[in-house]
């Protein structure tokens, strides 16, 4: 099948606009006679699942946590982008739309992305009517901070707690919907299979995770908003929950699954301390806007430092190694998260890494303390303040903007962040790829919808910083609103979808199958074991870096994992009940496939851009040298894979990209 | 603390289901190491189970970092344990020692019951939400700007305060009356707070102390256990607000 | 309006104002008490006033034992609701980490001080009774005894160490109540955090000041007769 991303004609500033005016639409009367399911209720599915209730149609939305508002959107903590211009530096539509495609190294549909940036001011207008408590300055206007990889200030925030305020704000407005009675909520279920009728998806088999007991639920459209596949490394910082179980099924249904190994690295996580981890903590990129990252520019300083003979607040400004200001003076502390994530491993590979493991570098913010209690002494008058002063001053403001992310430093790792610097190193963070959407956000499966983060759309090869939340609140609120209704207009007569029919006796049967298998079989390890072992492959082959040889071992390694796995997991427990170790195997098992996938995908492209980077594909000289080296000649395009049974068998679809609006270039922020 | 790591004795509630009876049983771990967190120190333990072909004790968690509000443990007599401004998922092993003997227990409220183990059902917190957390606004996009009208920053970070609960049961667990006037509170505050939310604001805390009567919490005695177990540190300012708010909206 | 009080919050309002309501007449009644030490004779005045008086007999006075019943049916009625919220107990819950014991055992203080009213009932208000309504001697005099018969009365209810033991003991009852009381009752009606500081402190010295003064009314007759 030949990929048509169905993007609309016309210069790029009015596509949405024109294609929204011709658009089919659905009657009042006639929505109420359709249903629509909602997998996953975060920022995307919270917003589309209110969205359309809204607008009429009956909506069934289902999460595995216990409660919608729980969704991993909570824990986004910077902020939420948009081209509001509120401070005057600049910024527009445009220049949104540049900065997110540039951001994502030139790897994303432009149109979708310009239609993100067009949106993406009314998210800040509809939020702020919902009563989300964004950060105000003095004057009770809306505060802006900067984020990275950008160079004006356009991130609306509420403290470190954005993803938990907008994430609030759509389980409000699906609250109000359910009160109506027109959101159905499923709570404690899990989404295990699609159910496809004559080519287009009609149904969901879900788990009651309670009961254990499996339910058919059918609706004239799904929709998949059920988050990315980071835990694919079981370290994340991903909930614990989180999984890509419905993603990937679609995808074996004939979903294609895009860009897999477009994964995105965050450069600012509490570092690891020691085996028994079961995640990884983000701190929020705006720490990046105050917080200065070095490591110790002499060997013996980091030895001592590890040895706990020198503390690093003993070294003077010359015994450090501020390496992103070093080596991009443009952007300095605030590159991209892929540059400054690799700048990272960089400094730890050659050994710099200030912890005992070897890998933490510094955040300091003893600089921001200083520079803001000197600003806060000449607002208030004091002449010639103690030095002491200046720290209480210049603390109290970092607290204000911090607090809540020092708090959770402090409690996880033991030490005051405002007395020694913090320490950080990458992790993964968010997936930029995903099942493969067109304009409209269908997937190659009629009536099936994937949005969010789940989806490959809007962030190319790498994402900006505080782009997420403006995308699943794009999706869910402005885009796929209308863009279902050209679908589903011509649903109208089709009447209520039975459940009692061969397609979900078939489906239903796959899950039932696959359940009980695990509960019966009598294997050795946990999947506990299969997951760390998967994760670790992942990270050291699939990692910061890849090269041809680890992509090759990757693949055959996830596939030999894959094998044991179906010989020897043990899962206690039975079917029929609440069990969260076969909740966890039937997550790990679709892990096991799609990394396979993921290593094959990057594996094929052979260039380094974004969130992925291939060792064979570097700038060899000149002032890049080093950097990664993009090849837009032979890699622009989307990498859309099929399902044909074992994840090395996918079939490549390419969906080449077309630059009309911006020129490609190679990404500098030196 | 040596180098190898503690060893403890846990003491949880197993419970088959919701209709089973449940009970005490004692486990013990070994080598736990103070970094842990106190989540990473039941996997241990499950993992542990699992080995022996036993059935994992069962918990509520998820984003483990604080933030989602599913974990909700019951631990030596406390929510979330001896720490203050926690979950149970930031609560790390370096406030126990070497031989401790650590009870815990499910959340416990007869609006929370038991599902299984340590998980219980808070969708209650979900209805009183559905009874009026929201401000009745179409997501249409076609809103005022979001700068036409500028509110106070002191009522912009107080609403926040009080937006930053995390629905996670803490106050309700603590309570000796088992009240959810804290989180309720917590709700109505947020929106009492902002213009956007004034249109509704008799109807909301008419409705949404309603449905937390109806789901049978206690009443409130102001022992302010809540705040001070809250992970968040909501205040009881919030009740107090509520408390007015209802008065306001029945005279 | 009605709903409001059948509501939880309604019902802790109308706890707090009866809770104020008692409070108030706490400071007259020691107010009144503590002449007994300084002046025997206005004592004896204000409390013939007070025994006679058609509006506080008529009207005060019922008020006053509605506002009593009605505050220890309530706190038990609550109290039942709440153990039912409850659902199974917890097996170990250390409550002292993040409240008072005063806090948490209102209904215990609550119990003792009605166990003493019950004897301050005995000791005192059911002889008057008896006196003026069964026995119709409105004189407040006795015989025997110079002028009014309260200040005498009321010494002599002080005699036994007992007697005098019990009151002791309830009034450091009514002392741990208020400690906690005095504040709810204002948080109950929404008072602000703005004046909270002010009011814990105003409510420490109420608590502890008031049934000090009690003892050391029941005390100094103890000791001086």
């Amino acid at each position: 099948m030949a990929l048509n991303s169905k993007v609309p004609q016309g210069p790029i500033k009015d596509k949405w606009t024109t294609y929204k005016d011709k658009i089919d639409l659905v009657n009042p009367a006639n929505k109420r006679l359709i249903d629509v399911i909602v997998v996953g209720t975060g920022l995307a599915g919270g917003s589309a699942a209110a969205t359309l209730a809204e607008l009429g149609y009956n909506v069934k939305a289902f999460c595995y946590q216990d409660s919608p508002r729980r969704a991993h959107s909570i824990a986004a903590q910077g902020g939420i982008n948009a081209a509001k211009n509120y401070q005057g530096d600049g910024d527009s539509t445009y220049r949104l739309f540049y900065d997110t495609v540039k951001g994502g190294d030139y790897r994303s549909r432009e149109a979708n992305v310009y239609r993100l940036a067009e949106v993406s001011a009314n998210i800040i207008d509809q939020c702020v009517a919902q009563g989300v408590p964004f950060a105000r300055d003095y004057g009770g206007l809306l505060d802006n901070r900067s984020f990275g990889g950008v160079l004006v200030s356009r991130t609306f925030y509420a403290k470190g707690q954005t993803g938990q305020q907008l994430l609030l704000g759509a389980y409000s407005a699906m609250n109000r919907q359910i009160a109506r009675g027109k959101i159905e909520m499923f709570n404690r279920h899990e989404m295990l299979d699609v159910v496809k009728v004559d080519g287009k998806a009609r149904g969901i088999i879900a788990r009651n995770l309670i009961t254990g007991e499996i339910e058919r639920h059918s609706a004239h459209a799904v929709v998949i908003a059920s988050g990315g596949y980071g835990n694919v490394y079981f370290l994340s910082t991903n909930a614990m929950g989180s999984n890509a179980t419905a993603a990937w099924k679609i995808h074996k249904k004939g979903a294609y699954f895009a860009n897999p190994c477009y994964t995105q690295i965050h450069p600012t996580c509490i570092p690891r301390s020691g085996d028994y981890q079961s995640k990884l903590t983000l701190m929020s990129e705006s720490l990046r806007n105050d917080g200065r990252i070095w490591v110790p520019k002499n060997m013996e300083d980091v030895i001592a430092i590890r040895e706990g003979k020198k503390k690093p607040t003993d070294l003077s400004e010359d015994e450090r190694d501020y390496y992103l200001e070093r080596r991009y003076p443009a952007f300095g502390n605030l590159v991209p998260r892929d540059v400054a994530s690799r700048a990272a491993k960089e400094r730890c590979d050659a050994g710099y890494g200030v912890n005992a493991t070897g890998e933490a570098v510094y955040l300091d913010f003893a600089s921001a303390i200083e520079r803001y209690g000197k600003e806060q002494a000449k607002i208030h008058n004091i002449e010639n303040p103690s030095k002491q002063k200046i720290y209480d001053l210049g603390k109290a403001i970092v607290e204000a903007k911090y607090g809540n992310l020092f708090q959770m430093y402090e409690k996880i790792v033991d030490e005051n962040p405002y007395e020694t610097p913090m320490m950080i190193y990458p992790a993964t963070h968010y997936t930029m790829g995903g099942v493969w959407v067109d304009y409209n956000l269908m997937t190659t499966v009629d009536g099936l919808y994937c949005i969010g983060e789940a989806n490959f759309s809007d962030h190319g090869a790498n994402r900006l910083g505080a782009s997420a939340l403006m995308q699943g609140l794009a999706d869910g609120y402005f885009v796929l609103p209308y863009t279902i209704g050209d679908y589903l207009a011509d649903e109208i007569r089709t009447g209520k979808i039975p459940t009692n029919t061969p397609e979900f006796d078939e489906a239903e049967k796959e899950v039932k199958d696959r359940i009980d298998f695990f509960v019966n079989n009598q294997g050795t390890n946990s999947v506990d074991y299969y997951h760390k072992k998967l994760g670790k492959i992942m990270w050291d082959k699939c990692g910061m870096s890849r090269n041809e040889q680890g992509l090759k071992e990757a693949m055959a390694e996830i596939k030999a994992l894959r094998e044991d796995f179906w010989k020897n997991v043990k899962v206690p427990g039975t079917a029929n009940e609440m069990n969260p170790e076969l909740e966890k195997a039937g997550r790990v098992a679709d892990f096991l496939e799609l990394g396979e996938l993921f290593a094959k995908d990057a594996l094929s492209r052979n260039e380094s851009c974004g969130g992925h980077f291939r060792e064979e594909s570097v700038e060899l000289d000149g002032e890049q040298k080093g950097e990664a080296k993009r090849n837009d000649k032979e890699y622009a395009y989307v990498a859309a894979w099929e399902y044909k049974g074992e994840p090395a068998d996918a079939v490549l679809h390419k969906e080449e990209l077309e630059f009309n609006d911006i020129e490609l270039k190679q990404r500098s922020y030196k | 603390m040596s180098e190898k790591g503690m060893n403890l004795t846990l003491r949880i509630w197993r419970q088959k289901d919701s209709n089973a009876k449940g009970q005490m049983v004692d486990y013990k771990v070994t080598e736990i190491s103070e970094h842990m967190s106190f989540l990473e120190m039941m996997d241990v333990l499950n993992e542990q189970l699992v080995a022996k072909g036993e059935e994992p004790v069962a918990f509520d968690h998820d984003c483990r970092e604080g933030i989602c509000g599913m974990c909700s443990m019951y631990i030596n007599g406390e929510a979330h344990g001896p720490d203050r401004g926690v979950t149970t998922c930031q609560l790390h092993m370096r406030m126990f020692k070497d031989g401790d003997t650590i009870t815990i227990e499910p959340f416990r409220a007869a609006a929370f019951p038991v599902i299984k183990d340590l998980v219980v059902d808070r969708t209650s917190f979900d209805r009183i939400q559905h009874a009026g957390g929201y401000i009745s606004v179409n997501t249409s996009g076609n809103t005022q700007d979001a700068n036409a009208l500028p509110i106070s920053k002191h009522a912009a970070d107080e609403a926040m305060d009080a937006a930053t609960c995390i629905g996670c049961g803490a106050c309700v667990a603590t309570c000796k009356n088992s009240s959810a006037m804290l989180f309720v509170g917590a709700k109505v505050s947020q929106y009492a707070l902002l213009p956007q939310g004034q249109v509704e604001a008799a109807d909301r805390v008419k409705n949404m102390v309603a449905q937390m009567d109806l789901e049978g919490f206690g009443n409130c005695t102001n022992t302010g256990a809540c705040e001070i177990e809250c992970p968040k540190g909501i205040s009881l300012e919030n009740i107090a607000r509520m408390n007015r708010e209802l008065m306001k909206a029945n005279i | 309006m009605g709903g409001f009080f059948k509501s939880s919050i309604g019902r802790k309002v109308a706890m707090a104002l009866s809770a104020f309501f008692l409070m108030v007449f706490l400071l007259q009644h020691f107010a009144i008490n503590l002449l007994s030490v300084f002046n025997p004779d206005l004592f004896n005045e204000v409390s013939h006033f007070m025994g006679t008086n058609p509006l506080v007999q008529f009207a005060l006075q019922p008020v006053l034992i509605f506002g009593v019943v009605f505050h220890f049916i309530m706190g038990f009625v609550l109290e039942i609701k709440n153990k039912k919220a409850q659902g199974v107990a917890y097996v170990k819950n250390n409550g002292a980490a993040n409240s008072t014991w005063m806090s948490r055992n209102m209904i215990w203080s609550g119990a003792a001080i009605l166990a003493f009213i019950v004897l301050h009932f005995i000791d005192f208000w059911i002889p008057e009774i008896n006196t003026k309504y069964i026995q119709g001697d409105w004189s407040g005099t006795l015989e025997g005894v110079e002028g009014f018969r309260y200040y005498e009365e009321l010494t002599h209810k002080f005699v036994s160490p007992i007697r005098v033991g019990a009151y002791v003991l309830a009034f450091v009852f009514l002392a741990l109540h208020l400690l906690h009381g005095f504040t709810s009752a204002f948080q109950s009606v929404g008072a602000t955090a703005g004046r909270k500081k002010t009011l814990q402190n105003i409510g420490k010295a109420y608590s502890i000041i008031i049934p000090l003064g009690f003892i050391f009314i029941a005390l100094y007759h103890h000791f001086n007769h």
